[in-house]
């Protein structure tokens, strides 16, 4: 088996297999992160059970950060060696004539998402793993409520950062949008394609979406 | 009609290539693409020049050897057609057509227009047959039982002539349309299920060692094959390499 993660599809299965667990990490953080929109003492409550809970600190989250590094590296790897597979450019290329804007620009709108990631990882990752690994404060308190709320809407108060992350997840729209479908497509599920083809634009749209409204939602309520 | 050709020059694999400017005259929309080239040619020959090289054989789009990346487009804008079946009405008066070779690190060009697609022979080579006994004796195909619905794949998957569009218009130089079909129109009959296992490994390893690029699954390729090779041989044939590296 280690050979087949060594050839050239087995590295496009690895892609796709870090990709699905992406896709389902997105669900997951799309659900609490919208509890914030409807209630913030639901959202501190289970924003302290995962920034607490031993599984998902000591077992769940360190998968996470390998996947993101995982399928961040092993597409930058893929893209230097597609480039080396064509030394010569054409002098005209017509790449719209058969595929779409998003396959043929993946390596873009992922590392803009990469960009965003460093931006988010310094809003909210970092402070976290300070607060908790560093200070020793597992409490989740501050002056004796839950922090994790106000510490959301903080965050949102700055338009630019809001524009910032609302960029963000159109690409991130973008990077679904051929994404999902490409990630069944390399485990070999080709016989669900039209199917699968309407459930990623669905998926491509509503999760960026998703972070976009509450993004502004906090925006346009902080003083609330 | 009257045309501006841009097309690609090289001596020789060693020499520098460049894109080099023709006018030709009194084109019929009746012609071929290749006919225009012949027209072309015939012009260059007259005046002393060297003409354009470039592969072609049965010009009927059944051999696959007419490579030519015209205007952008694997075999140029039409869907479904090799460059010899490629008609000069697709194109207008005054228009100027760019016309390069394929390119892709592991197909190198030997000269103009003309690549080395021995690297395809090469896949074929590591895996792409049956070993049958033809030495008289053979069973007939056809006493055993084979599903319509995998009779009717298999044959689209065969329906591939080895061309290279696939490879030429794929923005990772991948192969895997090619190969993905070569897998498939025998990992589909009992015939060649025998051996299925070997022939996916050995073909994809000789398809990493050619140099081809790793497929993003785009579909350029799917659009752009003159045999309408679908994306499904390429799902197909990394099923078949999981369940053959398991």
């Amino acid at each position: 088996m280690s050979g087949f993660f060594k050839s050239s599809i087995g590295r496009k299965v690895s892609m796709a297999l870090s990709a699905f667990f992406l896709m389902v990490f997105l669900l997951q953080h799309l659900s609490i992160n919208m509890m914030s929109v409807f209630s913030a003492e639901l959202f501190n409550e289970v924003s302290h059970f995962m920034g607490s809970n031993p599984v998902v600190q000591f077992a769940l989250q360190p998968v996470l950060i390998f996947g993101v590094v995982f399928h961040f590296v092993m597409g930058l790897i893929l893209e230097i060696k597609n480039n080396k597979a064509r030394k010569v450019s054409y002098a005209q290329n017509n790449g719209a004539a058969n595929s779409s804007w998003m396959s043929r620009n993946m390596i873009w709108s992922g590392l803009a998402i990469l960009a965003f990631i460093t931006l988010h990882f310094i809003d909210f990752w970092f402070p976290e793993i300070n607060t908790k690994f560093i200070q020793g404060d597992w409490s989740g308190l501050h002056n004796g409520e839950f922090r994790y709320y106000h510490e959301l809407q903080e965050k949102f108060v700055n338009p630019i950062r809001v524009a910032g992350y609302c960029i963000a997840f159109v690409f991130l729209g973008l990077h679904l949008a051929h994404g999902f479908t490409s990630a069944f497509q390399s485990v070999g599920a080709a016989s669900l394609r039209k199917k699968l083809g309407v459930i990623g634009k669905a998926y491509a749209i509503i999760v960026p979406l998703g972070f976009i409204i509450i993004a502004l939602y906090h925006h346009l309520n902080h003083n609330h | 009609m009257n045309l501006t050709l841009k097309i690609w020059r090289q001596k020789d694999a060693s020499t520098k290539g460049k894109m080099v400017d023709y006018k030709v005259t009194e084109i019929s929309e009746h012609m071929s693409f290749l006919e225009m080239m012949d027209v072309l040619n015939e012009q260059l020959v007259n005046s002393g020049e060297e003409p354009v090289a470039f592969d072609h054989d049965c010009r009927e789009g059944i051999c696959g050897m007419c490579s030519m990346y015209i205007n952008g487009e694997a075999h140029g804008p039409d869907r479904g057609v090799t460059t010899c079946q490629l008609h000069m009405r697709m194109f207008k008066d005054g228009d100027t057509i760019t016309i390069e070779p394929w390119r892709a690190a592991a197909f190198p060009v030997i000269k103009d227009l003309a690549v080395d697609r021995s690297a395809f022979d090469r896949i074929q080579h590591a895996g792409g047959y049956i070993s049958v006994n033809t030495s008289g004796n053979t069973q007939d195909a056809n006493a055993i039982p084979i599903k319509k619905e995998a009779a009717d794949t298999a044959m689209d998957a065969a329906t591939c002539i080895g061309c290279g569009a696939c490879v030429a218009t794929c923005k990772n130089s991948s192969a895997m349309l090619f190969v993905g079909a070569k897998v498939s129109q025998y990992a589909l009959l009992p015939q060649g299920q025998v051996e299925a296992a070997d022939r996916v490994k050995n073909m994809v390893a000789q398809m990493d060692l050619e140099g081809f690029g790793n497929c993003t699954n785009t579909g350029a390729c799917e659009v752009e094959c003159p045999k309408g090779i679908s994306l499904e041989n390429i799902a197909r044939m990394n099923r078949e390499l999981m369940k053959a590296s398991v």
